[in-house]
């Protein structure tokens, strides 16, 4: 069906509670914020009261895309916002598969989903047609089976997405993710757990429409198309990513000393444990597919088989399960795991049920620790001895966080901020804004990104990427809060039209302008990209103070004091007035 | 020669649906609607995708139930040629496609036919399609 680019701003809202929608035209948004982030901190902050709870039927779930969307290679990802459970505040994740595309295609620039249903619910979009389904029969079932079902039920015209979750969801674990297309994951923040509050198992979005330019405006869309394409193609990026991936970085990450290992006990695990974990063995040994989300020619996803004997009698069975760098940091490294297929069975693990692998994965190496400290007992564990490397016992562990049988795996569910308030060993909880940390222990840098970055993702500003650029220079902490901030103002567009980080260096603002222009989107300078970047980012900070952020109240974990970085030690001091530093620059 | 497109390799597809885009584009529409290639998962993405392109039948099954003509025999290297203003809409092609490479335009009720022009395959990078001599 046809569509024109200015029927790109049109937000589906649906009300679980009432099974009820409607559609509203909100160019006013598009206009001045170019969608994905920047629509969305608006939504939310239109939608989600002051103060609520996040598993409340009063939080809202938003769903965004931008004007690239669909039209250009790499713009392939959608913007989820909520209220985080783990965290309390903003929650905001990234998705590609075939969730953005969707979306797009069906007609919408967001959708703003809203109460909580009575019964177990899944949401059949297809282009104007929404359908509320009984979901009663699969509300207990994995993610990979809900995608199984769905797709058979559900017919498909065009391109279409499947989101779900799996059984953390349900049980509302604030880590629980978001799965689309089988391997991709709205991972972090706990959108799977909000899902599960509202009693919504799964989205089905399918796409019907095609956009159509004005006929003057084709060539060039296409030359601009083409010359985006060829970047991709032809930069270093394209077969860094296709190749071995993320994991590609794993080795020389931890030859650095920046890779936090067993609960960052080091920063530098034994080189033969490196080796084993590289991105190079596992693609080796176990690469199996590699996948790209619609309308992206890299295929950066790296999917591993592994084939086992599950009983006697030549009874073999072969599972798939996606890989990459911080799913290898946080159930590899973290876990001392020290072979590769034991990281992968965990992986599958932590897959099969829905939940984040890095919060998953730090959560139970602080568990770890303070077994062997005595702070915790078998008691506690529910019989499990929890061990570094010891991947059964961790898988057993993994499914007891979603079952939940006793008060220690009520407390693991909801984060290691929380279940280290209980249980203790905070020097060694390791998490910062209540989201649990990336791999990296390179420098202040990336400290800072987590404790101030406004989903606590190295994404936020990618410290971890300064601190290697600082190694062996003289800087002061000044010229990293600013260089931090600068670096998130502007990635608030690439996340606003929705481009691929990974594609961050092919959008440059000449480029964004010309892509923009492209399409008849005209008006935009890099001066005005700029300008929004800053006020999108202050929104969503604004969104954050306004929940009770407070740059004076951060904990941080005296770890990361104690371990040398790349940079050498960190001094608290040091990072503390770097946070000051920060918040005046915001204004705080 | 008269060319025809072929899934050269489907294991090196990743599923990017490029060619769809630019199949697309050849009407100026951005999307994936008015594709004549389709890659869609072989039932859970682990198995890999399915390429349907047009196998350029020698004797082509669309064109034998046309009950207009509106679909005839290229002239060489298989496969056909539609003649809109001939076609009524039937979609008897459509249900005589059993590879499924006969796709359909809802907005304008016809099908849409590959051409064998190969813009798709401009865009496929890892040389899982291409054209190939019929």
């Amino acid at each position: 069906m046809l569509m024109k680019v200015e029927d790109m701003n049109k937000v589906l809202y649906i009300d679980l509670t009432k099974k009820d929608i409607r559609t509203e035209e909100r160019a006013d948004l598009f206009d001045a914020y170019l969608g994905g982030t920047g629509v969305a901190i608006k939504l939310l902050v239109e939608e989600c009261p002051q103060g609520i709870d996040p598993l409340s039927a009063a939080n809202p779930i938003i769903f965004a895309v931008g004007p690239l969307t669909g039209l250009y290679p790499l713009a392939s990802k959608t913007v989820a916002m909520f209220k985080s459970p783990l965290t309390g505040n903003l929650g905001e994740s990234h998705c590609g598969g075939r969730s953005a595309t969707a979306i797009k295609f069906a007609g919408y620039g967001a959708i703003v989903i809203k109460g909580a249903s009575d019964i177990p619910l899944y949401l059949a979009i297809a282009g104007d047609e929404v359908k509320f389904r009984d979901a009663s029969s699969i509300w207990s079932m994995e993610a990979v089976t809900v995608g199984r079902v769905l797709r058979e039920v559900e017919p498909g015209a065009g391109v279409r997405t499947i989101i779900r979750t799996g059984t953390a969801g349900g049980k509302m674990v604030r880590y629980a993710c978001a799965v689309t297309e089988t391997y991709r994951h709205f991972g972090r923040l706990g959108l799977g757990a909000v899902m599960g509050s509202k009693k919504l198992k799964a989205l089905v979005i399918s796409a019907d429409k095609s956009v159509e330019l004005p006929k003057p405006k084709r060539k060039e869309y296409q030359r601009v198309y083409d010359e985006i394409q060829d970047v991709v193609v032809k930069s270093d990026a394209m077969a860094k990513y296709h190749d071995l991936g993320t994991p590609g970085k794993i080795y020389s990450m931890n030859k650095l000393g920046g890779m936090a290992y067993k609960n960052l006990e080091s920063a530098r695990a034994p080189e033969e444990v490196a080796r084993e974990l590289s991105g190079e063995n596992i693609a080796e040994k176990y690469l199996s597919r590699r996948i790209s989300c619609a309308h992206c020619p890299v295929g950066c996803v790296h999917l591993a088989s592994l084939r086992e004997l599950y009983a006697p009698g030549y009874y073999f069975k072969t599972s798939t399960m996606p890989y990459d760098n911080e799913t290898i940091y946080s159930l590899g490294f973290m876990l001392g795991m020290e072979r590769a297929e034991d990281y992968l069975r965990l992986n599958d693990a932590v897959d099969t049920v829905g939940m984040d692998a890095i919060s998953t994965g730090v959560t139970l190496a602080w568990a770890t620790e303070a077994y062997a400290k005595g702070l915790i007992t078998k008691e506690h564990t529910d019989g499990l001895e929890l061990k570094w490397g010891d991947g059964t016992v961790y898988s057993a562990a993994i499914k007891k966080i979603v079952e939940m049988p006793n008060e220690f795996y009520q407390s693991l569910a909801k984060g290691v901020e929380y279940a280290s308030s209980v249980y203790g060993g905070q020097d060694y909880a390791l998490a910062f804004g209540g989201n649990e940390m990336p791999e990296y222990h390179t420098g202040l840098a990336c400290y800072l990104n987590n404790l101030t970055g406004a989903r606590h993702s190295h994404l936020d500003s990618a410290g971890y990427d300064l601190d290697q650029k600082l190694i062996g220079t003289d800087f002061s902490i000044e010229e990293v809060a600013s260089a931090l901030l600068k670096e998130e103002e502007w990635r608030q567009i690439p996340s606003s039209l929705v481009v691929c980080f990974f594609a961050r260096k092919v959008f440059t603002p000449e480029t964004v302008l010309k892509a923009l222009g492209a399409i008849g989107l005209e008006g935009w300078t890099e001066e005005k990209l700029n300008d929004i970047g800053r006020d999108i980012h202050r929104a969503k900070m604004d969104f954050k103070f306004r929940e009770g952020y407070d740059l004076t109240k951060l904990r941080i974990p005296k770890r990361i004091f104690e371990v040398p970085t790349p940079n050498g030690l960190l001094k608290e001091e040091d990072l503390r007035r770097a946070i000051e530093v920060y918040g005046k620059m915001i204004g705080r | 020669m008269a060319k025809k497109l072929a899934a050269l390799d489907v294991n090196n597809c990743i599923g990017c649906m490029e060619c769809m885009f630019a199949c697309s584009r050849r009407v100026g529409r951005i999307g994936l609607d008015k594709s004549a290639i389709r890659v869609r998962s072989a039932g859970g993405i682990e198995r890999g995708f399915v390429i349907v392109v047009c196998r350029a039948c020698e004797n082509p099954p669309c064109a034998k139930v046309c009950p207009t003509d509106a679909l005839k025999a290229r002239k060489e290297g298989g496969g056909v040629v539609l003649d809109e203003t001939k076609c009524i809409g039937c979609g008897f092609c459509v249900q005589s496609c059993i590879v499924g490479a006969m796709f359909w335009d809802d907005e304008r009720d016809k099908p849409i036919v590959c051409k064998y022009c190969g813009e798709c395959a401009k865009y496929c990078v890892h040389g899982a399609i291409g054209l190939v001599e019929a």
